[in-house]
This record gives structure tokens, sequence and C-alpha cells, in this order.
């Protein structure tokens, strides 16, 4: 079992060297190909040669890449500072440094770190709604199949996987903020920690809209799980042992049935963490999602490129949690 | 001197004279094509320390009848009808609660693929000790003494220190043991094996069977063997049912079987058997054609669309009348319109020197 993590850590230590890798020579490749330098995009709208070459050195981008991406994971690690342009000034960017927006002013790390409680907030919400009604709605599903519950549950189950995020969302908040109901305020962001009820008002949207896509996936996949596993051998074998159904199910065919399920739920939720995109888009709620896209509209390189790797390092992680679970669920993945 | 035995009139009724005695069984599943009738009146009886071997292609009821005996169809949409006598009690009418009663206590199975009808996450030892304290009110720790004592009763090397395995720890040969191991552990009074051997190499087959009639000499069990492997019902059963799209073509003692079929279905069957000894050609005599569909099964003998002796008989009762089972001889029947000496020259002259 050891060995095993072990091993997994290594590998992840890997991917996530290899992402950054790829990420930075993205970013840094791409403009040398087209011939614009990432400091025009800091200078304003009349750049002269010397201003650019001025930015250029200020940032290191004159240096060769690998310097650059040296000196960027150093950043990571130690900080690092920034010339503001001008002899005296810089800008610290303390340790981990993943670079300096200039747009925002502020170290991206900040950036993503005022971010990611939001992100993080609409993730478990989301995660904990989906995963109960995912599940309770696909085992009902399977253990009731053909019937009109199990009709009507996968007909609302393919509605939610087919309607995308902002369409359900701009339902919801037409519905109960903006529509004829005006149930709830119009959504703004609050911490937790300043105002539990508020932040609770603030995400409920958000989390239903999210989750009905995820659950509905979810709820498809336990009850094909499910169905699979109750036609198996060893379920036969339990009900020839004399086991009320109730134990068949509860002991044996639901912990086969949703084993496979921690895997896609720990992608799933590293994936969230990274920033749900859409789902903080439609509700302007001020997560990693957010920050990302608005980078690539305002073209802040560091921004996008600190989000990428951020959101990378939580699948890795994510990655490693499910297979460490699931050594402990699966006997059979513990000893290969 | 014939005796028909399998017309409604005739069917024996009233309490029943076997340790279990199956009466005019019928398993019919409803679908969307039709109703398939799994198994459509079938009888045999079994005694208590005897062998049962049923012996048919696939599709032909074997498993379906063996459900039927542990009440595995209660609750489905199959509908189910005839009687199943075991030990004074009949199974048919009996509520699903009952049934499980019984299940895996008085009657128990044991499946065709080790492997895949243990479960993979629990051990061995706990899937022992569960189905013993389904039925016994006994501590965790008796009953792993029991698991214990059951793995070492069927072989299995170092069994207090392999209960505590997971079954892909096993080999197949031992995951078979371990499977009789469990389905032994209440003593049952009648276990049904459905194919047991099918899924091990030949020489881990051989000691199953060992095994399997080791431990009935012991427990003095009745034994259902279903199996498609003649060479297996020559080895451990006493008494045969040859059974063809969903009922009795043939019935009797396993030395009948073996030395005077009767039934061209049967003759085709030790035909199947490849031998080692003939030359390429002559090995191997496949039964020409597929299983009927149980759908819609052939009008008049079921067997008649794949058999070769319809000229024995004459006018077209073989297309148009389903022959009754006949005894042919004390304890001997057989489902054939061929008369019985017509049938006795077939399988001297042409049959039996072509085996």
């Amino acid at each position: 079992m050891f060995r095993y993590i072990v091993r997994r850590l290594l590998g992840a230590v890997v991917v996530v060297f290899v992402v950054s890798l790829v990420t930075f020579f993205l970013f840094s490749v791409g403009p040398k190909i087209t011939g614009s330098s990432p400091a025009y995009l800091y200078v304003g709208k009349n750049p002269t040669p010397e201003l650019v070459a001025a930015i250029e050195k200020s940032f290191g981008l004159d240096q060769p890449l690998v310097t650059q991406y040296a000196q960027y994971m150093k950043g990571i690690v130690v900080g690092r500072e920034f010339s503001d342009g001008t002899a005296e000034g810089t800008r610290p960017c303390p340790a981990p440094c993943f670079g300096y927006s200039f747009r925002y002013q502020a170290p991206v790390w900040d950036l993503m770190k005022d971010r990611f409680p939001v992100t993080l907030s609409l993730a478990v919400g989301a995660a904990i709604l989906w995963l109960i009604f995912g599940l309770s709605v696909g085992i009902l599903s399977a253990l009731k199949r053909g019937t009109l519950v199990d009709r009507i549950a996968m007909i609302t189950a393919l509605a939610g996987v087919s309607l995308p995020v902002y369409f359900t969302g701009l339902v919801l908040l037409y519905v109960f903020v903006y529509g004829p109901i005006r149930f709830l305020p119009p959504p703004s962001y609050t911490p937790l920690t300043e105002n539990p009820f508020a932040w609770f008002q603030a995400l409920i949207l958000p989390w239903v809209a999210l989750a009905f896509l995820y659950a509905a996936l979810y709820a498809r996949l336990t009850r094909a799980n499910m169905l699979d596993t109750m036609s198996e051998d060893y379920i036969r074998t339990a009900v020839a042992k004399g086991l009320s159904r109730r134990k068949v199910i509860s002991k044996h065919a639901l912990r086969a049935a949703l084993t496979p399920i921690i895997t896609i739920f720990g992608l799933d939720v590293g994936a969230l963490l990274g920033g749900a995109i859409l789902t903080e888009k439609v509700f302007s709620l001020p997560g990693l999602g957010y920050l990302a896209i608005d980078a690539i509209g305002k073209q802040d390189l560091p921004v996008i490129m600190g989000v990428t790797i951020i959101a990378a390092l939580f699948i890795v992680v994510a990655n490693i949690i499910v297979d460490v679970l699931y050594g402990v669920v699966d006997p059979r993945v513990r000893l290969s | 001197m014939t005796l028909t035995v399998d017309s409604a009139a005739s069917l024996p009724s009233g309490p029943p004279k076997h340790f279990l005695e199956v009466r005019d069984l019928r398993v019919a599943f409803p679908t969307g094509d039709g109703l398939v009738r799994s198994v459509d009146g079938l009888s045999f009886s079994v005694e208590r320390g005897k062998t049962l071997g049923i012996v048919g292609e696939s599709g032909s009821g074997k498993s379906v009848t063996s459900q039927a005996i542990l009440g595995l169809q209660k609750g489905t949409r199959a509908q189910v009808s005839g009687e199943i006598w075991f030990d004074g009690e009949e199974l048919v009418a009996m509520t699903a609660d009952e049934m499980r009663s019984l299940r895996g206590n008085k009657l128990a199975m044991i499946f065709q693929d080790p492997l895949s009808s243990m479960h993979p996450f629990y051990k061995v030892g706990e899937q022992i000790v569960e189905a013993y304290r389904i039925h016994n009110d006994v501590s965790k720790r008796a009953a792993r003494k029991r698991a214990i004592e059951m793995l070492d009763r069927v072989g299995i090397p170092n069994p207090d220190r392999r209960v505590d395995d997971y079954p892909h720890q096993f080999s197949g040969g031992m995951r078979q043991r371990a499977m009789i191991a469990m389905a032994l552990v209440n003593d049952p009074q009648l276990l049904i094996a459905d194919e047991p051997t099918t899924a091990l190499d030949v020489t881990v087959q051989a000691q199953i069977l060992d095994l399997l009639r080791d431990l009935q000499k012991e427990f003095n069990s009745a034994i259902i063997l279903i199996t498609h492997d003649l060479g297996v019902i020559a080895e451990i059963a006493d008494d045969v049912t040859v059974m063809y799209g969903g009922r009795c073509v043939e019935q009797g003692a396993v030395r009948d079987l073996f030395y005077q079929p009767e039934m061209p279905y049967t003759w085709g069957l030790l035909g199947s058997m490849p031998r080692l000894d003939r030359d390429r050609k002559g090995r191997l005599d496949p039964i020409p054609g597929n299983p009927p569909s149980l759908i819609n099964l052939p009008k008049g003998c079921v067997f008649n669309p794949r058999c070769r002796f319809q000229d024995h008989v004459s006018g077209s009762a073989c297309a148009d009348t389903r022959p009754d089972l006949v005894e042919a001889a004390p304890g001997h029947s057989v489902r054939c319109h061929i008369p019985v000496d017509e049938r006795h020259t077939i399988w001297r002259d042409q049959i039996k020197p072509a085996l």
C-alpha cells in the first residue's frame, strides 16, 4: 500500500512538471511565432521600441526561454521581484509567485487566492447536491427498472445532460430572481465567514444549476452500473445464500456498483476546483473560472498560465486521492 | 407394455414418495416477442444420497429448472406452475420469505464460474461466514471457526490463513472448492450444482467431482448435477434426465442411458463426444441444426426438425403429434414415436458401432 502511494505521488509530480512546461512554452513560444512580444500588451496604445525593450528586460523576456522557465519555477518556490519599468520601482511577488499581472497590478497568486474560496464553495456545495440526488435517483431507477418512476427519472436525466448550464442557469435566474416571483435577491457573492446566509443565498442557484447537470450524469451512470452489477454472478450467489433483497442490494450490489463512481467523482470535483467557467460567468461569481475567462479576454498571459497550472494541479491531486481510495475499496487494486 | 406418465390424468398427486419430487414443472417468461416456455412439463425425483444428472444443450431449460427449485423466480415476471416437493414441503406455492429461509440452508447451489460467483471485494472467509450466519444465530468467531473447518474439509491448504484471502488470490479450482464449502456450510440436504466443473481445467474437474462424491457420502445429501458434459454424468450421476426444448426426452438410470439409449437426441449427444481413438473424420459427429426456439416450439415432436430417423415412424406422427414420455423398460422412459423394438435395432446396428 505504501509503495503504491509513493509511486502515484512520483507520477503526479512528473505530470505537474510536464503541464507547467507545456503551458509555459505554449504561452512563451506562441507570441514569438506571431512576432508579437507579450510586452506589447503592457505598453499601451503607442509603443516605442525602446519602451517595449525596457519592459521585455524588466520581465526577463529578453532571456532565453529555458532561463525564463527556470526563473518562473524559481519564483513559485522562493518568490521574485519585477521591476515596473522605472529605474527604481519594483513590484514584489512573494512565493509562490505565478507571475505578475500588470492588468490587475497584483501578483497572480494573490488574484487566485482571492477567487479560490468562491470556486471551492461552488464546487463543494454542488458536489454534495449532485452526489445525493444523482446516486439516489440512479439506484432507485435501477431497482424500479422499466416502471414509470424509472422512465420519468431517466427522461429528466437526459434533459439534465443535454441542457447546458448557461441555459438552466438563466432559466433559474429568471424564475427565482428576475421573473415574476423574485424569491431571491440578485446574486452577489458574500464570503461564508462574513455572512453565511448571504453566502448561501448567492450560491443556491449556481449549486442547483451545476448539480443538475452532474446529477443527471451520475444518475444515468449509477443506474447503468447498478443494473450491470445486479446481473453479476456474485449477486446470484448472494441471493442463493438466502440473503434478503435489502441485504443483497446494500451489502453486495451497492459496493460494487458505486466503486467506479469514486473515480469519476474525484476527477469531476478536481476539475471544478480549477474553475467552473460557465456557471461562474452566468451567475457572476468571482471565482477562478471567471478570472480565467476574464484574463483570456484581456490577454493577461500570467493569469491564464497561473490558473491553468493550478487547475492541472487540482486534477492531479484528485487523481491521486482517487487512486488511493480505490486501493482501499477494491482489494484487487491494492495488491497489484 | 408401456405406461404413460406424462399426461395430466396420470400425474402422481397426493403426498410425495421421494425426497425431492418435481411434478409437471412449468416455467415461462413473458417477453415482447411472446411467451418463452423455458421448462414445459418436467417431472423427476431424487433421493437423499443419490445424484441426478440433468443433461441438455444451452437453452434446454436446465438452469431455469434449478432456479425454480431454489425459488429464485419468485417476485419476478416468470410464471411458475407445477409442484416441487422437497422433504415433504411444496416449494412452488411457498412465499418468497419462507423460500428464503430454506435457500442456502437446506437447499444450496454451486455455480458454474467460481471467479465471478464470489464477490471480489469480500474475503473468502467473510463470504462463508455470511452464508453461515444468515441461517445460524452464532457469533462471528464461531462462524469463522466453522468457515475454516469447511475450507479444510474441501481441501484448501492452510485454511486458517487462506480464510482471510480474497477470491482473486485463489486459483480456479480452489475458488470452486471455496464455493462448495460455502454451499455446504449449513449442511444442505439438497445440493444443486449448475455446471460446477465447466470453467475448470480437466485435472481440477476430476478433483472437484471426487470431492462432491466424498461430501455426498459424508452428508448423505441429494445432488442435482446440471451439465452438458456426458463425461461428468458418467462419472458421478446415478440417474439421468435428458432435456430438450424445455422438456424431458429421456430419463433413466445412468447405465441405461449409456448402454441402451433410445431417443435419437440422446444418440446425438453421445455422438457429439469427441473420441481420440478414431481417425480425425470420425472423432466427432455433431447433431445438425440448432436448438428450437422456446417461443415457437416445433409442432409434433420437439426434436423432429433435427431428427434423421423419422422414416422409422409410419405416417406423419413425428411432425403432428407430441410424443408422450413413455416407460420403455422399468425405470427408463423415452419420448419418441419410433417403436421400441425398432429403436433397439437402430441403436445396435447403426449408432453403437459408430460411437
